[in-house]
């Protein structure tokens, strides 16, 4: 869950949790609905093909709701992690709570290039140019390192 | 030297707390994932039931027989955990919550972003996840990280049709989506004590559209007058100078009707200069605009008068609607040539029961004009009660006329 690589998807600014899964698909337990729909109103070819990818997007990454169903459709569909300069918070705590890597970072994006990232030693790399990445919290470290907060809970009770 | 939100967590900004909660609520649609993560947790008993609500209110009554299935197996589990749930039709979550239940100095977390609606009362009120709160209702505590706080100084006193509403959106719009993004929105300042306990509510509610994490206000006379109405004691909470990142002033004297246009909340015109605009649904309601005060605001303007566009109220809360009913508003509107529906969301975030069209466009009270977010091609422009009363006449975007 600290490291991983993949193959870049740039986003825009301020992409809200409506783009990543509408309001619309919310009502069910499958989470296989969500990957099928997960960006759907932002450009319907992305969800087939964001297996392995890592999403690198601008700033304010998953503002908007709160639904976690937008973090675990990312995750259900594949992606690998996501890269941006900001993050809403809650989305944030989200995806780290669902064992979604989240990295903070500014990094320039081209379509298809080579990411990489470590989030132990704190860096993410693009087509081999490294740039730092912000470092979680403690507790935020321990979650993820866990592949988030059920498995987190399950081996601290 | 303290802000509120220092106060309240009981650390200075940006440590990080382990904090009990005082009150942890999700609704229809996070609910079902916190349930789901608790059973995979294998979370058999919650220890503090006391402290748990479920609020039905994303799409009631149900629309599909799915959704039916996905609330009645959470009303099982209500029952089953010994959490009070309010049913489908008792309204928005956040509107429950502050009718008697939420005061100042505690801490409230709710599965819902809008949850900074209810720092109005003086309390750290802030939305978390799913996953998150089946791990509160299972400890009945989280972790914090201590805000940093933007102080909103406000001064003068509202004039001519400009409402809260128009303050939240001057706000947003000056501040960006990403203006307050990890920080607290500390509303204070002489102009504070003008603005009623609603209109506090609503400032406090859009605090999350400038990705804060909370929006607060001291409680003061308006606070403890508000919650004595509901058998609640509270003491005021002296302000002090605090360490602020950054101080933002407001005149509310300077304050005019103000519209959100598509597809951005922070992009923001004078109601004067979008006149004329076409619509094709005007919705009064919502966790930011569908109280008692917007209610009553709203029926004075169409009282008499007939709507020229469709027209959907949705009262926030059952005690919205029946004070609408004693006090006559509710005739009002209905004799406007309005619809009323259930006491809930309603058609803010697509779900059903008022959904655009591909191509329509809507003037709408709430908090959010994301694209698509009310109906695939569908327009959202967001604005105050009275400009959407005005619009609601005329048919398309109109000026307010001074109250």
């Amino acid at each position: 869950m600290m490291q991983g690589a993949g193959s870049a998807v740039c986003l825009g600014n301020d992409i809200d949790t409506d783009l990543i899964i509408a309001g619309r698909y919310l009502r069910t337990k499958d989470r296989s609905v969500w990957a099928e729909h997960v960006f759907e109103d932002l450009d319907p070819t992305l969800a087939g093909r964001i297996r392995g990818a890592v999403i690198v997007a601008g700033r304010n990454m998953g503002c908007g709701s709160s639904r976690e169903q937008a973090v675990v459709a990312l995750r259900e569909a594949g992606v690998v992690g996501v890269v941006a300069p900001s993050f809403a918070r809650i989305f944030f705590r989200n995806a780290v709570n669902v064992g979604l890597p989240v990295i903070e970072a500014a990094v320039s994006c081209t379509d298809g290039a080579r990411v990489a990232f470590d989030l132990d030693s704190g860096w993410v790399e693009v087509d081999g140019e490294r740039y730092p990445a912000r470092p979680l919290s403690p507790k935020m470290v321990a979650i993820l390192r866990a592949g988030g907060l059920v498995p987190y809970w399950r081996s601290h009770r | 030297m303290s802000t509120l939100s220092e106060r309240v967590l009981g650390a200075p900004a940006g440590a990080y707390v382990d904090r009990e909660v005082d009150i942890a609520f999700a609704h229809d649609g996070t609910g079902v994932l916190t349930q789901a993560a608790l059973r995979e947790m294998g979370v058999e008993r919650l220890p503090h039931p006391e402290r748990l609500r479920l609020v039905f209110d994303h799409i009631v009554p149900a629309n599909t027989g799915t959704t039916a299935t996905l609330q009645a197996e959470l009303r099982g589990y209500a029952k089953g955990s010994g959490i009070a749930l309010s049913d489908a039709g008792s309204g928005v979550c956040h509107q429950v919550m502050s009718e008697g239940v939420v005061r100042p100095g505690t801490v409230v977390v709710g599965a819902d972003s809008h949850t900074c609606t209810l720092g109005a009362f003086g309390a750290f009120a802030t939305g978390v996840g799913a996953t998150d709160m089946a791990a509160i209702w299972a400890s009945g505590a989280t972790w914090f990280r201590v805000p940093e706080t933007i102080a909103v100084h406000l001064s003068g006193r509202l004039s001519g049709a400009a409402e809260p509403k128009d303050v939240a959106l001057a706000c947003v719009a000056r501040l960006g989506m990403e203006g307050a993004t990890y920080r607290a929105l500390e509303f204070a300042g002489e102009g504070a004590a003008g603005i009623s306990m609603d209109g506090r509510l609503t400032l406090c509610n859009m605090a999350v559209e400038t990705g804060a994490k909370t929006g607060l206000f001291y409680a003061d006379a308006v606070t403890v007058r508000y919650l004595a109405s509901y058998g609640l004691a509270a003491s005021p909470q002296a302000p002090e100078d605090c360490r602020c990142e950054r101080t933002l002033d407001i005149d509310l004297a300077d304050v005019v009707p103000l519209v959100a246009v598509p597809h951005r909340v922070d992009t923001v015109r004078e109601a004067e200069d979008l006149a004329g605009t076409h619509l094709d649904q005007v919705f009064v309601g919502t966790c930011t605009n569908g109280r008692y005060e917007d209610l009553a605001r709203f029926a004075r303007i169409v009282r008499g008068r007939k709507v020229a566009v469709r027209t959907l109220v949705v009262p926030a809360s059952r005690a919205v609607l029946s004070r609408a009913i004693a006090t006559g508003v509710l005739a009002d509107i209905v004799d406007a040539g309005c619809m009323v529906a259930t006491p809930g969301c309603g058609p803010c975030l697509g779900a059903h029961a008022g959904v655009l069209g591909e191509g329509e466009v809507c003037l709408s009270t709430a908090n959010r004009n994301f694209k698509n977010r009310m109906g695939v091609g569908g327009e959202i422009y967001l604005s105050s009660v009275a400009t959407a009363a005005a619009s609601a006449i005329a048919g398309e975007i109109a000026v307010p006329e001074a109250v």
